[in-house]
């Protein structure tokens, strides 16, 4: 219903597109609508140093778009950025039409950014199905009253939660699991259940960071059908960092390069591929003999 | 019948099945020792101990809420234990003519307890919580000494005008042959009216483990333990880390305020020097031994730890000590590699050869749900 | 001249509590952990003197350096058996264990010295009262030792962690432990050798505190500790500028608080301060801010 942008302006949002059209990045069935997420100059420093600068990215509706970059090029930190665990010292970013200026973590989460994290982050000691229900702690509706004197409200709350849950889980396959604790699965089992917490908060943008850290190449290609799916299912955009480049090649319809805190290529993965500076980041810069 | 009674404990969380353990222990026991009593089995002494028993096992319950589940070190629990137990003075004075049945009286001295202790909660957590670990113990500690120091200063008294408070006993001018003097600064309140038995203590340890449960198990519960397990994932997923800190901290000091009422109606004297530093730390014990996050281990801890000093009586010299001790194993037990896997393979043959073939180890007697 | 009065016994306090306070900050700026049983290391330091002054009839000064040495090799110990296993816990479990560690030092002393109070030989007790205007501002010889103490083992200090190489391995694991260990810096020993110090400071501190404070108990330690652990935590933990100005400025408001506002309040004032400084500034006066990386 919401889909056309609120709060940022007609022409900005025409500029925007003429911009994204122009690199023909943005998929053809989400250029109609405006993009989820526009990011304009965003930039942070460490105490003089920066990290991030000058970054500037425009995500469609259902779009999957890749960041890659070689190791500290602060692909992480963006996400930082993005989460609002950093914020950022220059520019900033408009999230389905509205400025996140000033919003903390918290409330970017509730506005529809989800993420995982490079070094996993679950609630360890509680099981895998209460992973999941804690992200889906908004759509539960009682009061914390009555959750204390268990009144038909939070039966109805908690039925409705498990069932949510459970759901969630089918994606992964992982309804099996659901009693285990989430610290005793295994590694991959781990990122996957990362995943499915994000989505129990039912983002508009997921972030992962390298979804794919650790998984053996048949696990990787169930992965790269699992988030095409859920793409499908709950259209939403996805941003992802990754180093597989199977995956990040198979699923991205954008990709932007970062170095050194920089933009230094954006494109689809075939104008990425034949990138000489992409090329030259990664493998460094070819000896003249 | 009986199928499906097991099919739904089979459906239950192992949440819902430690709480149902949890009531199951605290019944009996109160059966057990009913009917001893009954029977002339109860000695003097450990009569004398049920309702500090049932007042230690909530305070346990509830600190465990902070420590446990919350995985927040509060070391100013008898705080919030005097601020009731003197509230609930207070109220059970006023009320005396006004509620001349025990029961009724006893009842709204320990919610005025709760509430009171209740509010200081909110006005304490609000700025501690914002600090963390080790930060957020000491101010806690120091918090409970500001409780202390300032109850030492505080003079209460009634009369035909109504309460009175000042800073002195003369300053308050009581009237000398109608006025009652109910809070003496450091000598505490006196002539306290003995309203506690151990039928309202039952019903407070019952009440306790209620709330606390039952908030472990709804969503905020699930919150709360999110947070301490991993603070920026819960951030991460739109959770109000503070709101959820703030909420078990504040229903702990409630039923610590609550736990102190019947406490203090339980004597005919009480001074604040009795919710010192020492106090906080020995319900720190009952929680750390029992298990942080355990409920029924803290009950148990609790239980026994206030039993076995009386029982010991020729050992009370060396109580404390022992305690300090029990106090280093168990948490260099808990927490050690080389300690934890030494204990798993000696200890854990014999508790895998206790625990039935069955699942559900933790599994309660079905005849008690 | 009251004023003055309460200002140099202000000083004296504050100069112990500095001296404790340097104890936890060192501990805490290396091993990360709230050692909460210093402040019964400082009893045992005083106990320890005492018996030698009393029983053995040791010379004053040669007291001190038996009770610096035994706390030392307490210091050790308590941080071999107590705290060595747990390098790596969570904070949680290491701060109940120094708990524990508290409570086992005031239950063994009250066992092995009994409950009834000790009266301390001041260790200056052969040394006149300075007077000055007239007689008017009397600063008895335990302030002035005991500032001219704090001011030397504060300016020690600072020469031991600038220059010496102990010293520099020391801020290398307090800056970053795993880092330190890959550059061949024996962790275990240089965490051993700042609880070494810290006691016998504690010792000293015990000493000095008894001598103004002649009164020793079992639990004569823990207040001071506390207190002094503010101080360090007023100052910025692990700065020890800081915990001399934390500890100073904690010891002048406690005597301050004590003869203008109320004797049973100043505890809760002294507190009061402690909270508001977190709150205000949550790491302290000097203390550095810590980023969690995501």
């Amino acid at each position: 219903m919401n889909r056309k942008g609120r709060h940022s302006s007609k022409e900005e949002i025409n500029r925007n597109l003429k911009d994204f059209k122009g690199h023909s990045l943005i998929p053809e069935r989400d250029i109609e609508d405006p993009p989820i997420l526009e990011i304009t100059n965003l930039g942070i420093d460490f105490g003089g140093l920066t990290a991030v600068n000058d970054f500037n990215m425009a995500l469609g509706r259902t779009e999957i778009a890749g960041l890659i970059g070689p190791n500290g090029a602060g692909k992480t930190t963006i996400f930082n950025l993005l989460t609002k665990v950093y914020q950022p010292t220059r520019g900033t970013f408009l999230l389905d039409g509205k400025d996140t200026k000033g919003m903390n973590t918290i409330k970017i989460n509730r506005a529809g950014i989800a993420r995982t994290f490079q070094n996993i982050r679950l609630f360890d000691k509680l099981t895998v199905e209460e992973n999941v229900k804690v992200g889906l702690h908004h759509e539960i509706n009682y009061s914390l009253l009555s959750g204390m004197f268990r009144t038909p409200a939070y039966r109805d709350g908690e039925k409705d939660a498990h069932e949510h849950a459970l759901d969630l889980l089918s994606i992964f396959d992982m309804t099996h699991l659901a009693d285990a604790p989430a610290g005793s699965l295994p590694y991959g089992a781990q990122r996957r259940l990362e995943i499915i917490r994000a989505l129990a908060t039912n983002p508009k943008v997921l972030l992962l960071d390298e979804p794919a850290a650790g998984m053996n190449p048949s696990e990787t290609a169930e992965l790269m059908e699992t988030i095409q799916d859920i793409r499908d299912r709950f259209q939403i955009a996805i941003l992802l960092i990754e180093h597989d480049m199977n995956l990040v090649m198979g699923i991205c319809e954008a990709i932007a390069v970062l170095n050194y805190g920089q933009i230094i290529a954006k494109g689809t993965p075939s104008e990425i591929q034949s990138n000489s500076l992409v090329i030259e980041a990664y493998l460094g810069k070819q000896k003249e003999v | 019948m009986k199928k499906n009674l097991k099919n739904k404990l089979k459906n239950m969380t192992s949440y819902r099945k430690k709480s149902v353990l949890a009531y199951s222990i605290v019944i009996l026991a109160f059966i057990i020792i009913t009917i001893f009593d009954t029977l002339g089995f109860v000695t003097n002494s450990l009569y004398g101990q049920l309702v500090p028993i049932c007042v230690y096992i909530s305070l346990a319950v509830s600190l465990n809420l902070v420590v446990g589940i919350s995985g927040e070190l509060s070391l100013g629990h008898a705080g919030f234990m005097s601020i009731g137990a003197f509230a609930g003075v207070i109220a059970s004075t006023v009320l005396q003519e006004s509620v001349v049945v025990a029961m009724p009286r006893l009842f709204i001295a320990i919610l005025v307890g709760g509430i009171i202790a209740g509010i200081a909660g909110v006005l304490i957590g609000i700025p501690v919580l914002r600090l963390r670990g080790d930060y957020l113990a000491i101010v806690t500690l120091a918090f409970g000494e500001i409780i202390r120091n300032v109850l030492n200063c505080i003079y209460i008294g009634m009369d035909e005008a109504g309460l009175r408070i000042a800073t002195s006993a003369e300053k308050l001018g009581l009237d000398p042959i109608n006025g009652k003097m109910i809070l003496n600064g450091p000598m505490g309140a006196t002539g306290i009216q003995k309203l506690a038995t151990f039928t309202s203590g039952f019903i407070l340890v019952l009440f306790t483990l209620f709330i606390v449960q039952n908030l472990i198990n709804s969503k905020q519960g699930r919150a709360i333990m999110a947070t301490r397990d991993n603070r920026i994932a819960a951030e991460s997923i739109g959770l109000n880390v503070t709101n959820f800190k703030l909420t078990a901290f504040v229903t702990s000091a409630a039923l610590a305020g609550m736990a102190g009422a019947l406490f203090a109606l339980n004597y005919s004297t009480v001074a604040p020097v009795k919710f010192n530093f020492n106090t906080s730390i020995l319900i720190l014990v009952f929680v750390v031994l029992g298990g942080m996050g355990n409920i029924v281990g803290s009950i148990i801890s609790a239980a026994i730890l206030t039993i076995l000093p009386e029982a010991l009586r020729e050992f009370s010299d060396y109580r404390m000590l022992i305690y300090a001790i029990v106090l280093i194993l168990v948490m260099l037990a808990t927490n050690n590699l080389t300690f934890r896997a030494f204990i798993d393979k000696y200890i854990g043959k014999i508790t895998r050869f206790l625990r039935p073939k069955k699942r559900n180890p933790d599994f309660p007697q079905k005849e008690e749900v | 001249m009251t004023f003055l009065t309460y200002l140099t016994s202000g000083l004296g306090l504050g100069s112990v509590y500095a001296i404790i306070a340097l104890g936890y900050t060192m501990v805490y700026g290396i091993a990360k952990m709230l050692n909460f049983a210093h402040g019964d290391v400082i009893m045992v330091g005083a106990y320890i003197a005492f018996y030698s002054t009393s029983s053995f009839g040791l010379p004053a000064w040669l007291s001190v350096i038996v009770a610096m040495a035994f706390c030392t090799l307490l210091g050790i110990i308590i941080e071999r058996l107590a705290y060595k296993p747990l390098r790596g816990a969570t904070s949680l479990a290491v701060l109940i264990t120094a708990i524990g560690v508290s409570y086992f030092l005031q239950n063994a002393a009250l066992l092995a010295w009994g409950s009834a109070p000790k009266v301390f030989t001041s260790l200056f007790a052969k040394i006149e009262s300075f007077k000055f205007f007239d007689g008017q501002l009397v600063i008895s010889p335990e302030t002035i030792f005991t500032v001219l103490a704090c001011i030397i083992i504060m300016l020690v200090l600072t020469f031991f962690t600038a220059k010496t190489k102990m010293g520099k391995s020391m801020r290398a694991v307090s800056e970053d432990n795993g880092a330190a260990q890959l550059m061949g810096i024996n962790v275990n020993s240089t965490i051993s050798m700042t609880f070494a110090i810290g006691s016998a400071l504690a010792a000293v501190a015990g000493v000095l505190l008894c001598s103004s404070y002649p009164t020793l108990m079992p639990t004569t330690g823990a207040m001071p500790g506390i207190k002094a652990f503010t101080a360090a935590v007023f100052g910025g933990i692990g700065s020890i500028p800081g915990a001399m100005i934390g500890g100073l400025v904690l010891g002048i408001i406690e005597i301050f608080a004590r003869a203008y506002v109320s004797t049973e309040l100043s505890d809760a004032i002294v507190f009061g301060v402690l909270i508001i400084v977190l709150l205000v500034k949550p790491t302290g006066l000097l203390g550095k801010k810590i980023h969690e990386k995501v």
